[in-house]
């Protein structure tokens, strides 16, 4: 399959040649169109952060009327299932049968974690709109892979002072048990630790599938923290929420977390459950910014639902590739020159200004915002309450030319 | 704390889960029992149940009804697959029911996802049991309580229908021979049918008594699915004791695997199946397939 990529670049490298040496002046790659692969869950225990980030996307290139520097957008979607197997096969489809100009996805950092080589070597741009596994930002970066949506790192480690601080230092985390749920409460431990907080229980709870909290919740009661540290996203956020709140733990412990646990993709399922949760994360939908507003009206006329933070990872990873396309004049066959524009990438994102971080590839939060979930005009929503400015992952041990 | 609190506490949690599971498993081993077949789309009935309980308290604002006529829904569905899919394979065995039921998941779970969207919905549990109740130290939430009341009445109900009733030994009848049933001139087609969508009809009660707790989303049944054949693996296909008794060492397994060896829970589960293999093959209380 290599020999195939190889010689569609070379026939593609000889017609520039030509028409190069003709000086006939044409938009490269003419008829080709753009093709993008998400390798997303539609299914299973994430199906609405896959469908929440395509709908980012498409609403994005609907904008541009699905075509960039004369070429055509076209998006093949396929379905990882939250199973790093699956994830790795589609991914293997998309990038050997489908020759996709850009690979976007995971949502799972478990999924990442199988990709990431088998991209890395098929030299394959890939732009994450979402598994957020710090050694990718580490020791696993690559040149080809950009992240558009955060590290496990970014929204917990300014949590963890700010908690220590404002809500209590004894703490009790929860999270499931895979690398995303590690690599936060290990953010979250490091500075909460640091600002003198004791951790009093520690559990990872099974994942993906785990339909009850109620082990878990009895233990957390048993415990009496001031502070509940917690991570789930998807169908766990919302149930977490619901039986921590009907388990009476609400009246002893004050529920925070990472953002993903009271986003808006859970907010209405969770209810009144889910009020005064404190949460942290690079968005809300309620951020008074010019490019937000029209983010969040477009977005609700066209799919009648307010949208979340993983809309915004899908916005910016459609922007991200228009910036590319029209910086490289629509040219897709020079790596090189695609990598070099997408780490010069800047635009307006309804987060804020939106950055590559170029020693890691990965996106420079322009704020973390601290969040508390509120009834705002009728509807539950995360209101801002502080924020901790230009959060950069660290990149420990990531050797990009910075 | 003490210990003794604790393992109560846990103890009543174990309780309830295994409760949930016994609503699920006795409806497909009944199934079993009585068709000999594996119905994996059960786990699509437990999904359509929650869903259109979902739906029958958006239009009837009670859950009590919603309870009453999501099964009732459900059960016509489970009518209409048995006769349209399920009995042209009666005569293939077991690996073309087993194809037909998986591939039968996907599809209503595609249908769940096309009508309501992959979005997470919830319910409150009904008033009478919305608040929680103390329990020593700690609290419960009441609805959880009522979920352990009606699955135990729900299980003395099928026993006394089984074990004590006419409709029940044409159950029986058909379970252990069904050919010298139908010789003895019971409709077999027609029992068939009625037991398939009662089967039916429990996995949808199951659906609608756990969105309160778990919220219903497209997949939720096969996710419960495994936990289900597990139940009855360990308690023996076709036997509603067996279902009973699995599904409560199950709940206990977990719950305590969870809490206590939380690296380990998914270990113990798969311990404890295999633990009851090794000692009866047939399951706790299975009987020789025929």
């Amino acid at each position: 399959m290599d020999g195939l990529t190889r010689r569609r670049f070379l026939a593609g490298a000889g017609a520039v040649a030509v028409s190069a040496a003709a000086g006939v002046r044409r938009a490269p790659a003419q008829a080709r169109p753009l093709e993008i692969g998400l390798v997303l869950p539609y299914s299973n225990v994430y199906a609405v952060l896959g469908e929440s980030i395509t709908e980012g996307m498409q609403l994005v290139f609907d904008r541009e009327g699905w075509t960039v520097a004369g070429r055509k957008i076209e998006l093949i979607k396929e379905d990882d299932e939250v199973n790093p197997q699956v994830g790795l096969r589609k991914t293997k489809k998309l990038i050997e049968s489908d020759h996709v100009d850009f690979l976007v996805g995971p949502v799972s950092s478990g999924v990442l974690a199988a990709i990431r080589d088998t991209v890395h070597q098929a030299r394959q741009i890939l732009l994450v709109a979402n598994a957020g596994n710090d050694e990718i930002s580490r020791e696993r970066c690559s040149r080809y892979i950009f992240r558009t949506s955060f590290s496990n790192w970014q929204p917990n480690w300014p949590m963890g002072s700010w908690v220590a601080a404002h809500v209590g230092r004894e703490a009790y985390l929860i999270a499931p048990k895979y690398s995303a749920g590690f690599d936060m409460m290990k953010a979250f431990k490091e500075t909460f630790t640091a600002a003198g907080g004791r951790i009093v229980g520690e559990d990872y709870t099974p994942f993906p599938v785990n339909e009850d909290f109620a082990p878990f919740l009895t233990k957390i009661r048993q415990a009496g923290p001031r502070v509940v540290y917690a991570f789930y996203s998807g169908s766990q956020a919302v149930r977490f929420v619901k039986q921590y709140d009907e388990f009476g733990l609400k009246a002893a412990s004050r529920l925070c977390g990472a953002g993903f646990l009271t986003e808006t993709d859970v907010l209405p399922a969770q209810g009144k459950s889910a009020l005064g949760i404190i949460t942290g994360h690079f968005y809300s939908t309620l951020l008074d910014n010019p490019t937000n507003k029209r983010f969040v009206r477009e977005f609700r006329e066209k799919f009648k639902k307010t949208p979340d933070g993983f809309a915004v990872q899908g916005h910016d990873t459609a922007q991200a590739i228009l910036f590319a396309l029209r910086a490289t004049g629509g040219d897709t066959q020079d790596k090189d020159r695609v990598i070099a524009a997408l780490r010069r990438a800047e635009f307006d994102s309804p987060r804020g200004r939106f950055r590559f971080d170029p020693r890691t590839q990965n996106v420079i939060q322009p704020f973390i915002y601290v969040r508390e979930v509120r009834e705002v005009g009728g509807e539950l929503a995360n209101a801002v309450i502080d924020r901790i400015a230009d959060v950069r992952d660290p990149g420990t041990g990531c050797t990009l030319p910075g | 704390m003490t210990l003794l609190a604790d393992v109560f506490a846990q103890a009543l949690n174990g309780l309830q889960y295994g409760m949930l599971l016994f609503l699920l498993s006795v409806g497909l081993t009944l199934i079993f029992g009585m068709l000999g077949i594996i119905n994996l789309a059960h786990g699509a009935f437990f999904t359509l149940g929650a869903y259109a309980g979902l739906a029958a308290v958006a239009g009837t604002r009670s859950f009590w009804l919603a309870l009453l006529l999501a099964p009732v829904a459900v059960a016509a569905v489970g009518a209409l697959v048995e006769r349209t899919c399920l009995r042209p394979l009666y005569a293939r065995g077991a690996p073309a029911q087993v194809l037909l039921t998986f591939g039968l998941i996907y599809l209503f779970d595609d249908l769940v996802k096309w009508v309501w969207g992959a979005h997470v919905r919830s319910m409150p549990p009904p008033a009478a049991f919305a608040e929680s109740v103390a329990i020593g130290a700690l609290r419960f939430p009441s609805y959880r309580l009522f979920v352990i009341g009606f699955g135990l009445a729900l299980a003395v109900a099928l026993w006394l229908v089984i074990e004590r009733t006419r409709l029940g030994a044409v159950i029986r009848a058909g379970v252990y021979d069904a050919e010298m049933a139908a010789g003895l001139g019971v409709n077999v087609d027609r029992v068939f049918t009625a037991v398939f969508a009662f089967g039916a009809a429990l996995a949808a009660v199951a659906g609608v008594v756990a969105v309160p707790i778990q919220a219903a989303y497209p997949g939720m049944g096969v996710e419960i699915l495994v936990r289900t054949l597990i139940v009855v693996v360990i308690g023996g296909l076709g036997s509603l004791k067996g279902s009973l008794a699995g599904s409560l060492i199950l709940g206990e397994a977990e719950t305590f695997g969870k809490a206590w060896l939380p690296d380990t829970s998914m270990f113990v589960i798969y311990g404890v199946m295999a633990l009851v293999l090794l000692v009866r093959p047939r399951g706790l209380f299975g009987r020789a397939l025929r």
